[in-house]
């Protein structure tokens, strides 16, 4: 039963991967809805930062100060600065480790 | 004009740096999935099968916490529904390639390869390899995935858990993010998707994250309008 429902949901995973790719024709796509699909980055990305930035395990609100917040504040500005994926994946990982193991 | 293999190396090479995320993610995937008690092949399968990281993590645990599998397989779904607005992103740029070829580049398709071809291909729509960054980029990382869940079945959370390892996943995707933080309207976008995240994360089968992207697309379109 387990192993029935890992392959159905891995096919629900595959159609969502490919009905776009191979059942669109890019002329159905009006110029307008690409203009706006350029913002499918953007629009994606942040459900998965927010929720993981701003709340505890527990998934309550966080306060401001928490370990995680300070450290997601600190890589942003490194990230905007230096313009570097690893800089700025390592100043978040090392703030926050900075924060919960020797502050 | 570019080779086949120096786009695919391009695109190996593009997500590099979200290993650092890929890989313990994929670490401590496998090793809930064992000790939770599920088999070490259905762990595994799942990274084949499913090949989704934050969905197959949910699917365990709910699982696991006794919910129904129509709840477990509807949650994975609803969560990688958002693999369809990648598609429609993608869509443009493959539109030659055979229907064989589509099927494949289809399975590869995740979020770090997809934010990092998709700037590739923006700036190269005229590489007729340009496809090839795509399964560079996927490829890679479904290799690393493969290889570091297999390392979590084996060997457990060998990596202790203190070390809060689960938050290099934003960092990630925040590195991805931030050179959009230099056009104030993708910020608008970014800002409406997050706290509508926030608002909606309780709603059911995990569905804001699908909810908050289409209502910050919803804000894009009016930003669109604005902007005219």
């Amino acid at each position: 039963m387990t192993w029935l429902s890992v392959i159905i949901a891995g096919i629900l995973t595959y159609l969502t991967r490919t009905t776009m790719i191979t059942l669109v024709n890019r002329n159905v796509l009006s110029n307008n809805v690409k203009q706006v699909l350029s913002y499918v980055p953007a629009a994606v990305f942040p459900a998965i930062i927010f929720p993981a930035v701003f709340f505890n395990d527990s998934g309550l609100l966080d306060d401001l100060n928490s370990p995680k917040i300070i450290a997601a504040s600190i890589a942003v500005l490194v990230g905007y600065f230096a313009k570097n994926v690893i800089a700025t994946i390592l100043s978040g990982l090392i703030s926050y480790w900075i924060i919960i193991f020797l502050l | 004009m570019l080779t086949k293999h120096q786009i695919f190396k391009m695109g190996s090479l593009a997500v590099g740096p979200h290993m650092l995320s890929v890989i313990p993610f994929g670490i401590i995937c496998g090793a809930i999935g064992v000790e939770m008690g599920f088999s070490p092949y259905l762990v595994y399968a799942m990274s084949i099968i499913i090949f989704g990281g934050a969905s197959q993590i949910v699917f365990l645990q709910l699982l696991s916490g006794g919910a129904s599998t129509f709840i477990a397989v509807t949650s994975v779904g609803v969560i990688n529904t958002r693999h369809i607005l990648y598609g429609a992103v993608l869509s443009e740029y493959l539109e030659k390639l055979s229907l064989l070829k589509k099927l494949v580049i289809s399975y590869f398709i995740v979020d770090q390869g997809f934010a990092e071809s998709n700037k590739f291909l923006r700036k190269n729509k005229d590489q007729i390899n340009k496809h090839y960054h795509l399964l560079g980029t996927g490829i890679t990382l479904w290799v690393c995935w493969q290889i570091s869940t297999i390392f979590g079945i084996i060997l457990g959370s060998f990596i202790p858990e203190e070390l809060g390892l689960k938050f290099a996943v934003p960092l990630t995707f925040i590195a991805i993010l931030i050179n959009e933080l230099r056009k104030i309207d993708h910020v608008i976008v970014i800002l409406v998707s997050g706290i509508s995240s926030l608002l909606f994360f309780d709603a059911p089968l995990k569905s804001y994250i699908i909810i908050a992207p289409l209502v910050s697309l919803i804000a894009a379109s009016l930003v669109l309008k604005f902007k005219k």
